[in-house]
């Protein structure tokens, strides 16, 4: 039995719904970046499954700017629950549903 | 052979996925994280992008995970989450129904388009089998993608930039957060007074 990439394609789709799964269910703004991370991995594979069928370099180069991408939003990200969970110890998302303070 | 490494690595990736969004305690969820991300990491080396699994393992595994252990541990923030709160009814089984039928939608579209792919090679940018893979990469990056490359450059130095106004220390006394009224308390309070439009609630 071959791996096609139809298998890629579907092991994509399944950890993309688990990464959108824990986004929605879990409260600690950390633990939500990292299904964010699990999403993008999830479109990476997916990239470089279709580039590989299809021959095309395309696909690699486009993970690699999301590589970058992720990284930065990271970095942003981590720092403004830095600075949020100083100010409001033990904060979860539903503690910032309003942007005062 | 390609089938039982590929079987093994879809393996630890869900397995990792599912412990990312499973674990109470955060630590533990970034550990997970690492696993998926290393099942990523073989299955890019099994379609042939090595470079890909290379930086998947120094940016990601290596840089992002310790990034986000380094704000856990910084942060004091490495407790177990309480389950049993729930702070918006239904929230649960709503994100499962959400999620499944996210991935049948998923599934149709990707399983269908695999069939539908015209099968035709890459016209522009054909990965060449004879050429190593970094070596192509880097030609395509400082060729066709420059300026997509340079601006890549722009967009890390404004993340960093970003990261030290966010997180530095703010002079001076800040002024007291209002007490949050909790979700529960505030739904209630907008009930009693839909319910009695003589009361009048401030907020």
């Amino acid at each position: 039995m071959e791996v096609t990439t139809g298998w890629y394609l579907a092991l994509g789709a399944v950890l993309f719904t688990i990464g959108a799964l824990g986004l929605l269910v879990r409260r600690n703004p950390l633990v939500m970046f990292m299904c964010v991370e699990l999403m993008l991995n999830a479109v990476n594979l997916t990239f470089v499954a279709l580039g590989a069928r299809l021959g095309d370099l395309g696909g690699q180069i486009a993970v690699f700017f999301v590589l970058v991408v992720a990284a930065a939003e990271v970095v942003v990200g981590l720092a403004l629950v830095v600075a949020i969970l100083r100010r409001r110890p033990g904060a979860t998302a539903d503690d910032l549903a309003v942007l005062r303070g | 052979m390609e089938l039982a490494v590929f079987i093994i690595s879809a393996v630890i990736v869900l397995v990792g996925a599912v412990g990312v969004i499973a674990s109470r305690n955060p630590v533990h969820s970034a550990l997970f994280l690492v696993q998926t991300l290393f099942g990523i990491a073989v299955l890019f080396v099994l379609l042939e992008a090595p470079f890909l699994a290379a930086i998947q393992v120094i940016v990601y595994a290596g840089a992002i995970v310790i990034l986000f252990l380094f704000v856990l541990m910084l942060l004091g923030v490495d407790r177990a989450e309480d389950w049993n709160v729930e702070p918006i009814g239904g929230q649960r089984p709503l994100a499962v129904v959400a999620a499944a039928s996210l991935l049948g939608i998923l599934l149709s579209v990707m399983l269908a388009a695999t069939d539908a792919v015209t099968g035709q090679p890459a016209a522009n940018e054909a990965i060449d089998p004879e050429m190593s893979n970094v070596r192509q990469l880097g030609r395509s990056l400082f060729s066709t993608h420059v300026v997509a490359f340079e601006l890549t450059a722009v967009l890390l130095t404004i993340a960093v930039v970003g990261a030290v106004v966010f997180a530095r220390k703010v002079k001076g006394e800040l002024e007291p957060i209002p007490e949050l009224v909790p979700l529960q308390d505030e739904i209630a309070m907008t009930r009693a007074a839909a319910a009695d439009p003589d009361e009048e609630v401030t907020h």
